[in-house]
């Protein structure tokens, strides 16, 4: 089985703490990403889930693995239905720097299972997500991002 | 955008991108394998793509790799492509509606 990973790079016109914020606060999620992180305090060893924020289903659950707020942040990550399954789990790092005047957020998803349907997905969904955190920081407006067909 | 654009506008760095997509966490070394350029040539054309933030690089170890950033392209596609995608796709939808209207009404 081959691994492999991706890299998503944003500049965003905004602060560490509030791009942090963003992530782990689902306040903040729930406007720009539909969809809520969740963990009772978010520090290593602590386990985390992404839900959908309308219905409430979780889709991802995980463990935090490293947390230095607001510049790092390590989670695993797995489909909800494949929890007790080792094998299923990949690895998302999040990295907040300050860059001339702007903040550099660097999401690296590794471990994912090479042609997985997870793989496919969050290759997706993570500029999907980056773009509308990016419009929500910088002018209040997040992007419509998991947008179906229009509707007639 | 016009860095991306900028970047976008040379056959060799979207070949560059193309092997990247399919083969993410290339070296220099491996990107210059199948690339009918020299080792400089790929080397600058990498560093505008970066500066494009179209390539992103992470260390390990000594080598550094290289990953094809998505989030400008999708950016492109939000401004640029999907207006068009939802004038086509109302067209058709208006069209269906039309051709069935016909048939029901």
């Amino acid at each position: 089985m081959t691994r492999t990973e991706h890299v998503y790079v944003m500049f965003i016109d905004s602060t560490p703490n509030k791009i942090y914020d963003a992530i782990v606060k689902p306040e903040f999620a729930r406007q720009y990403w539909y969809h809520e992180n969740v963990s009772s305090d978010w520090r290593p060893g602590s386990s985390w889930e992404h839900r959908d924020s309308e219905t409430g289903k979780v889709n991802i659950v995980g463990k935090v693995v490293e947390a230095q707020p607001p510049s790092r942040l390590v989670i695993t990550w797995a489909g909800a239905k494949e929890a007790a399954n080792p094998e299923a789990y990949s690895r998302v790092t999040f990295e907040v720097e300050p860059i001339d005047g702007m903040v550099k957020l660097t999401v690296t998803h590794d471990q994912l299972i090479a042609g997985s349907d997870m793989e496919k997905g969050v290759n997706a969904g993570w500029p999907r997500v980056l773009s509308s955190l990016k419009s929500f920081l910088e002018t209040g407006k997040p992007l419509p991002i998991w947008q179906k067909a229009p509707a007639r | 955008m016009d860095a991306v654009f900028k970047a976008l506008a040379d056959p060799g760095r979207r070949k560059l991108l193309d092997r990247l997509f399919e083969s993410p966490g290339l070296t220099l070394g491996q990107l210059c394998e199948e690339m009918d350029m020299t080792r400089q040539a790929v080397s600058q054309h990498l560093a505008l793509l970066e500066e494009a933030n179209l390539v992103s690089t992470v260390w390990r170890g000594r080598e550094k790799l290289h990953f094809l950033n998505p989030v400008p392209i999708h950016e492109i596609y939000d401004r640029w492509v999907k207006k068009f995608e939802r004038r086509s796709m109302q067209a058709l939808a208006q069209l269906k509606k039309r051709l069935e209207g016909e048939r029901h009404d």
